[in-house]
């Protein structure tokens, strides 16, 4: 257990040293740059005139849809980490059980396609 | 230990103080930042007590993928916050009766567990010499195969739902046919004709 630890001490620095620098620039360029504060900068900018509206529109459903569809298949390829690894010791009924979960999932991906869901139009 | 004592308690210390500001925060698009920053904590906690492929695969799906989806519902919804914050207040009863319900449902749960108060007695993330993936691997696909084929048909249900509610073909949009592009042949769409002088066509 200490051994495993010790193997991640490396990506515990890294990740202090991150912190650490991300800190400093933000400090550095607080502290030594001159800060004259104004309403009028932190306000929109519209070439001149009033803002017409609020930046923050609505955006298309197409994006939630892709986001959903790649989340699908993030998680299918999750499950092939360990699948890969344990294959030798998991015997025909591992590899199979694997292959019908690829097969049920191959069918909602060739019922994607043929919807035209994976087309941006 | 002592080393790892102090990343325990300085990563759940920040996965508390990330989960609350989840709640507190008063913009939306912040508090799902913050829920990024409590997953990648939760992440180091797993690999701590040993469960590496959990602790990345929290990253990679939550972080990765749920993250950018709640940033999606988040802009998507086209809400004021302010008026949003307005009556905050005034579900408070409803939210702290529901969290009590939760809590009693936890402690019935937890409370039939005895909880080893020793490490040595604690359930390890893999046997000894095996890692976490390769421990998780033997048994998810033998010992849990209905379950784990129960995920596929989940997936399968989030693929067609997610395709039935959002998919709205534009009818005037103008898409691009490339099997009619490539079918298509001089004949049909040129003519030659021979045109005199003065008469036109």
């Amino acid at each position: 257990m200490a051994d495993y630890l010790a193997e991640y001490l490396p990506v515990l620095i890294f990740l202090a040293i991150a912190i650490a620098l991300a800190a400093m620039i933000v400090m550095a360029s607080w502290m030594i740059a001159p800060q004259h504060p104004e309403r009028e900068k932190l306000s929109a900018y519209e070439c001149g005139f009033e803002p017409f509206d609020d930046a923050r529109g609505r955006f298309d459903v197409r994006f939630y849809l892709v986001a959903i569809l790649f989340i699908v298949f993030d998680l299918e390829v999750a499950f092939l980490f360990p699948w890969a690894v344990a294959l030798g010791e998991i015997g025909v009924l591992g590899f199979w059980s694997m292959m019908l979960f690829l097969a049920v999932l191959t069918v909602g991906f060739v019922y994607e396609w043929r919807k035209g869901a994976l087309e941006w139009e | 230990m002592t080393a790892a004592l102090f990343v325990f308690y300085l990563l759940a210390f920040v996965t508390v103080a990330a989960a609350v500001m989840v709640i507190a925060a008063r913009n939306p698009v912040h508090a799902v930042l913050f829920l990024i920053l409590a997953f990648f904590n939760s992440a180091g906690l797993l690999i701590l007590v040993g469960a590496e492929l959990v602790g990345m695969l929290l990253i990679v799906v939550y972080v990765g993928a749920v993250a950018v989806l709640f940033l999606f519902v988040v802009m998507m919804l086209d809400i004021n916050f302010v008026q949003l914050r307005e009556g905050f207040l005034q579900y408070l009863p409803v939210g702290a009766l529901v969290g009590l319900v939760l809590l009693v449902e936890l402690i019935m749960v937890l409370g039939t567990r005895v909880v080893p108060t020793t490490a040595a007695a604690m359930p390890r993330a893999a046997p000894e010499g095996v890692t976490n993936a390769e421990a998780l691997g033997r048994l998810l696909y033998t010992d849990y195969f209905y379950l784990f084929q129960a995920a596929g048909v989940v997936l399968l249900v989030a693929i067609v739902g997610a395709i039935t509610l959002t998919l709205r073909h534009r009818p005037d949009a103008r898409r691009q046919d490339i099997a009619a592009q490539v079918r298509r042949r001089p004949q049909d769409t040129l003519e030659v004709r021979k045109v005199r002088p003065r008469s036109g066509i």
